[in-house]
């Protein structure tokens, strides 16, 4: 990590202003900094020529007085979304060499505000996943250090393609998160079906918020689940996701189902007092069986609210525990959907047959990896005749019903409710390669519901485990109350500190 | 419920996956263990309550008649694994 | 006039009667400049994938924007099928692999459709007419084109069609015979016409029909259909529904049972066959597209809508039967086409004075309709304007020219003297026909003299009268007033 790797974005946008240092310098340090960090694998695809030749048009622009909200700025951009003329392909071998000729708007609006692209972060799958294993281009490992790893153990395992035994940073942004926490980037974009953003910035110590459905244009965004999906940033200051997601939200008339209002300035709400709010702590977040860490993490965040003039009042969401079920029919219906177009007919893989329904067969079973097989499968199942109504209906009822629930919490004169991000700490990368396929859906047990209720969900870093790995809490606002997250958010900052990994072992 | 292994093959059909008679019984072991994790939902009470079509309170916005995109075929045919005089190719599909 | 539904057209088979019973799905092209869910242009043709926008080749991460002028053109229709419009519809995706679906599915509107139930009135004979329930209208994507014939081994994929809306119209099964279906589609293509949600034009597709046929004996329950799917012509829908009946009736006569099932028509072998490789797994495994909200009309919008609407071909039959006094068959072949009801009315009214509207209409249905046939256009663009026939009619009702004449007239108003004043073309041609009784008066005795023998049998048999004004006609140039001459020719031979 050196000196200009070590700012945040609000500092490095600050020093940018007052050309303290310039842009080129900025990203030729986080592209230094990137190569070093090879073995993480965090970067699928690097752009330094073109971060190098943005970042030089910054340094004019902001020589001109004319620097934009993000000016000169080096970020790194989750595969998920399209960038035009640069590797796009949701780490799935079935998007192989597509190249869009097309930006998507979350990443145009980056530009447009003057950030630099560093370069394509690492996925899982079409965001299928929760360790980022289910990637193509193999699994991301954490800047963490596993709890029995020396610095040379990790080096050693870092070098090998599987980084077994090295912490997972989380998924499906698992390459977003691992890159922020390592300091390869100022911030990134993430994206959040059912958990992606915030389950990551938990497990990697940063901070990460899935906005409401609808703030952030969904346009270029590599679909996995319409009405899941969102937009938003991972970073590693509460202050500094405000001022990305500023820029990467907004209305934007090619998506249907985005949001015309205005974006307010979400900055201006960091710092803002939380005196005199609720706060609702779910009673239903209190599993049975639960980490006692993570409950004393809970614990402890409603104290430093209350201790900051906030007032905590229990509430009660009485369908969550139908949340991650109903998510697990939702979500993959849409995707079976949504993943029909990788046909090998217009783009990515195509694998050789003689005959149409051969192609289609071969190229999507060798393009399709495990977990995006086995959820096609799924979504498929639950919407074919006979079935949609006992499982696709219904789980968009209960949906229906867990979004009645936050209302009703919201109508009480709650402002925001607090909980868990994570039902435990980051897991090491292969440690649920035996397991069934749903131990691994519990890690979104906390952060699906948000999603099926469209609402807006902030993950904050607020301790460490025992073991010395990130531990996250997570709000949940009103539709379209951000601001109120980041005033929250920030109070927590400011009471737990930030948490750093060790020196860079890595590098 | 659970999946047989028919259901299994006519699933993986539908979905145009191709699956090797080997993987037929793993499949099945996997998505039954998933249709058990959902199985509980079929006790929740939704008499009466509307599915969810959209999460938003949104209207759904129109556009004006205008021809503001096309002619781009270089762009459409750009990433395709088979073209000819600007037509994608694809096997013979017998009609 | 006698409206009913359904009135048994029954077909003979070797054990006894049949019935057939009809619906229709018509899928029809809305009338727009850019397709449903994406900019680009629905023009017809073009190279191949031109008309074709990232959303319509199904690029990762594209997303559908409705056009509003498709959902008006929608919901325009329905008013015009006195059908109920629904002000909150969805929109679906129906699922299936094809190489000319780049989505992998189709949006449609499966569960709610924008339009609910309706009727048409379609005329079988000047004075029957039957009522055709409207199941639902509905609007949804047009698929690309696969050409399977360019290659041996490929087929070629054009991605132009690719997202034009199309309305699918879809009857109750109503009909019972293929003249009434034949009718129905042609009333539909009509309406469609009329309020200009669809073109009609059946030889560029914007008009196809999916039909489903089915037989049995009178008074029995429905029997198993089948699905013909896309005749692109109203004499293949006959054809087809013919052919279809006589194949289910043989099976079933034959002691055998009528599979469900899609078939083709192939008008070359004038035989339908089975289409297996779609029938396969049938399953479109329909949600709601989560791309989409549910579409909300305005009460408001849909009245301004209506306020629009132009006169429908029925009202506009009544009223020309009622202000013109037109035969209901006269009325009915006007008003097929709105142009040609259009240039009848202002033919009609030209000039502020009501000329005869019989005569008018009889050189719209005849001559010019004869004309314009040739041609290949409508009447109202054969080249002969509206203010043109009210002259020509004019003329001859004035005894200016005889109805022999005038048809030469028209002959020159659309060939040589294209655009000519028919007035003024009459002086420069000298075609005034003769009234001058001295001159009528000189023809005639002329022609008398000259056959003394066929004068003397016209005496005795009066039928001959006819062949001498002929004779007159002929010496005069075909200008003399044939009444005029028939009055002299009768005094002349003492009739
Ligand atoms: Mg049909
Ligand atoms: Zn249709």
């Amino acid at each position: 990590m050196t000196d200009l790797t070590s700012l945040t974005l609000a500092e490095a946008r600050d020093r940018l202003a007052s050309r303290a240092i310039s842009s080129r310098d900025l990203t030729a340090a986080h592209l230094a900094a990137i190569d070093r960090a090879k073995g993480l694998n965090a970067f699928v695809a690097v752009t330094a020529e073109k971060a190098l030749a943005m970042a030089d048009a910054s340094d004019a622009r902001l020589a001109r007085g004319e620097g934009g909200p993000l000016e000169g700025l080096p970020i790194g951009v989750k595969d998920l979304y399209a960038t035009e003329g640069v590797h796009t392909q949701a780490c799935s071998h079935i998007l192989d060499g597509f190249k869009p000729a097309y930006e998507s708007t979350v990443t145009a609006n980056l530009w447009r505000d003057g950030a630099v692209m560093l370069g394509k972060l690492n996925m899982d799958e079409f965001a299928m996943g929760s360790s980022n294993e289910t990637s193509y281009y193999g699994p991301v490992a954490s800047p963490w250090l596993p709890p029995n790893f020396s610095p040379t153990q990790a080096r050693a395992a870092l070098a090998d393609k599987g980084k077994r035994g090295l912490m997972a940073p989380g998924g499906s942004s698992g390459g977003s998160s691992s890159a922020v926490a390592a300091h390869l980037c100022l911030a990134a974009t993430a994206s959040d079906t059912g958990g992606s953003i915030r389950q990551p910035a938990a497990l990697t110590g940063i901070v990460g918020i899935k906005p409401t459905y609808g703030r952030c244009s969904r346009w270029g965004m590599v679909a996995f689940a319409s009405s899941l999906d969102q937009a938003g940033p991972l970073a590693r200051t509460v202050r500094d996701a405000a001022i990305m997601l500023r820029s990467m939200a907004g209305p934007d008339p090619k998506d249907s189902t985005c949001s015309p209002s205005p974006v307010p300035d979400y900055e201006a709400s960091v710092g803002r007092s939380v005196k005199g709010l609720t706060i609702g702590v779910p009673k239903e977040y209190r599993l049975e069986g639960m980490n006692p860490e993570i409950e004393a993490l809970w614990a402890k965040g409603a104290e430093w609210l209350r201790a900051a003039g906030a007032t905590i009042v229990d509430v009660s969401l009485p369908n969550t525990r139908h949340a991650l079920p109903a998510y697990y029919i939702v979500a993959p219906a849409e995707a079976s959907s949504n993943l029909a177009r990788y046909d090998g007919v217009r783009y990515g893989l195509r694998e050789p047959a003689s005959e149409i329904v051969d192609l289609y067969q071969k190229t999507r079973a060798s393009g399709f990896g495990p977990e995006v097989r086995r959820r096609l499968m799924i979504g498929t199942y639950v919407l074919s005749a006979g079935y949609y109504d006992a499982y696709y209906l219904r789980a968009q009822k209960i949906r229906t019903l867990i979004k009645r629930d936050f209302e009703i919490a919201f109508g009480n004169g709650v402002d925001a409710i607090l909980t868990p991000a994570t039902p435990s700490p980051a897991f090491a990368i292969g440690a649920m390669a035996s397991a069934d396929p749903v131990e691994m859906y519990l890690n979104d047990v906390f952060t699906v519901t948000v999603n099926m209720a469209g609402l807006p969900g902030l993950v904050t870093p607020a301790g460490l485990s025992a073991d010395g790995l990130p531990l996250g809490l997570q709000l949940i606002g009103r539709p379209f109350d951000e601001e109120t997250l980041f005033a929250l958010g920030e109070a927590i900052e400011q009471a737990a500190g930030r948490f750093s990994p060790p020196e860079a072992w890595w590098a | 419920m659970s999946v047989d292994l028919a259901a299994v093959r006519r699933i993986a059909h539908l979905a145009r996956i191709g699956v090797s008679e080997a993987e037929i019984p793993h499949l099945q072991h996997e998505i039954n263990a998933i249709l058990a994790f959902v199985e509980a939902l079929g006790e929740v009470d939704v008499e009466g309550v509307e599915p969810m079509t959209s999460v938003t309170p949104m209207r759904l916005p129109m556009r004006d008649d205008v021809v503001t995109d096309g002619e781009i075929a270089a762009k459409v045919l750009a990433n395709a694994p088979l073209t000819e005089d600007g037509f994608f190719l694809v096997p013979k599909v017998i009609e | 006039m006698t409206v009913q539904t359904g009135n048994a057209k029954l077909l003979k088979g070797a054990t006894g009667d049949w019935e057939t019973v009809i619906g229709l799905e018509v899928h029809a092209q809305v009338t727009s400049r850019a397709k449903l869910f994406s900019g680009a242009s629905t023009e017809f043709g073009g190279e191949p994938n031109t008309h074709v926008s990232l959303v319509d080749a199904a690029m990762p991460g594209m997303l559908p924007v409705i056009n509003r002028e498709c959902v008006a053109q929608a919901v325009r229709t329905g008013l015009a099928l006195k059908a109920q419009i629904n002000k909150r519809s969805t929109f679906d995706r129906k699922n299936y692999f094809y190489p000319d679906l780049p989505q992998g599915y189709q949006i449609s509107q499966y569960k709610s459709p924008i339009v609910g139930e309706g009727e048409i009135q379609v005329d079988l004979t000047p004075d029957y007419a039957i009522r055709v329930g409207i199941e639902r209208l509905h609007l949804e994507q047009d698929a690309g084109k696969s050409l399977h014939d360019q290659s041996p081994t490929m087929s070629f994929v054009d991605l132009n069609r690719s997202g034009v809306a199309l309305m699918e119209i879809v009857s109750k099964p109503d009909l019972r015979s293929a003249d009434e279906a034949k009718a129905y589609v042609g009333k539909l293509r009509t309406i469609l016409r009329y309020i200009g949600s669809c073109d009609g034009d059946m030889e560029k597709g914007s008009l196809r029909a999916d039909v489903n046929v089915s037989v049995r004996r009178p008074g029995e329950p429905l029997g198993t259909r089948c699905e013909i799917k896309n005749v692109n012509s109203i004499r293949f829908i006959g054809q087809a529904i013919d052919t279809e009946a006589r194949r289910q009736i043989e099976i079933i006569e034959d002691g055998g049972t009528i599979q469900q099932e899609t078939r083709l028509f192939d008008p070359a072998r004038g035989e339908t066959r089975s289409m297996r490789s779609k029938e396969e797994a049938h399953d479109y495994r329909y949600f709601p597209d989560p791309d989409l909200l549910p579409l909300e009309l305005d009460g408001e919008w849909i009245d301004a809508l209506a306020a629009f609407l132009p006169e429908l071909p029925d009202a506009k039959k009544a009223r020309l039967i009622a202000d013109y006094g037109l035969s209901a068959y006269d009325a009915a072949v006007i008003v097929a086409e709105r142009e040609t009801a259009d240039f009848f009315e202002s033919a009609v009214n030209h000039g502020g004075a009501q000329r005869d509207a019989k005569a008018v209409a009889n050189w719209l249905m005849g001559d010019l309709s004869a004309q314009a046939n040739a041609q290949g256009v409508g009447v109202a663009d054969a080249g002969l304007s509206a203010a043109s026939l009210a002259t020509l009619v004019d003329l001859i009702c004035e005894g200016v020219i005889s109805g022999k004449i005038a048809k030469d007239l028209l002959v020159m108003l659309l060939g040589p003297d294209r655009g000519a004043d028919p007035r003024a073309l009459v002086e420069a041609r000298g075609l005034r026909q003769v009234t001058d009784t001295g001159a009528i008066d000189a023809a005639v005795g002329a022609v008398i003299a000259a056959n003394p023998d066929k004068a003397e049998q016209a005496r005795a048999k009066p039928g001959m009268l006819g062949w001498f004004v002929g004779q007159v006609m002929k010496a005069t140039g075909g200008k003399a007033n044939p009444q005029a001459v028939s009055d002299a020719l009768k005094t002349r031979l003492g009739l």
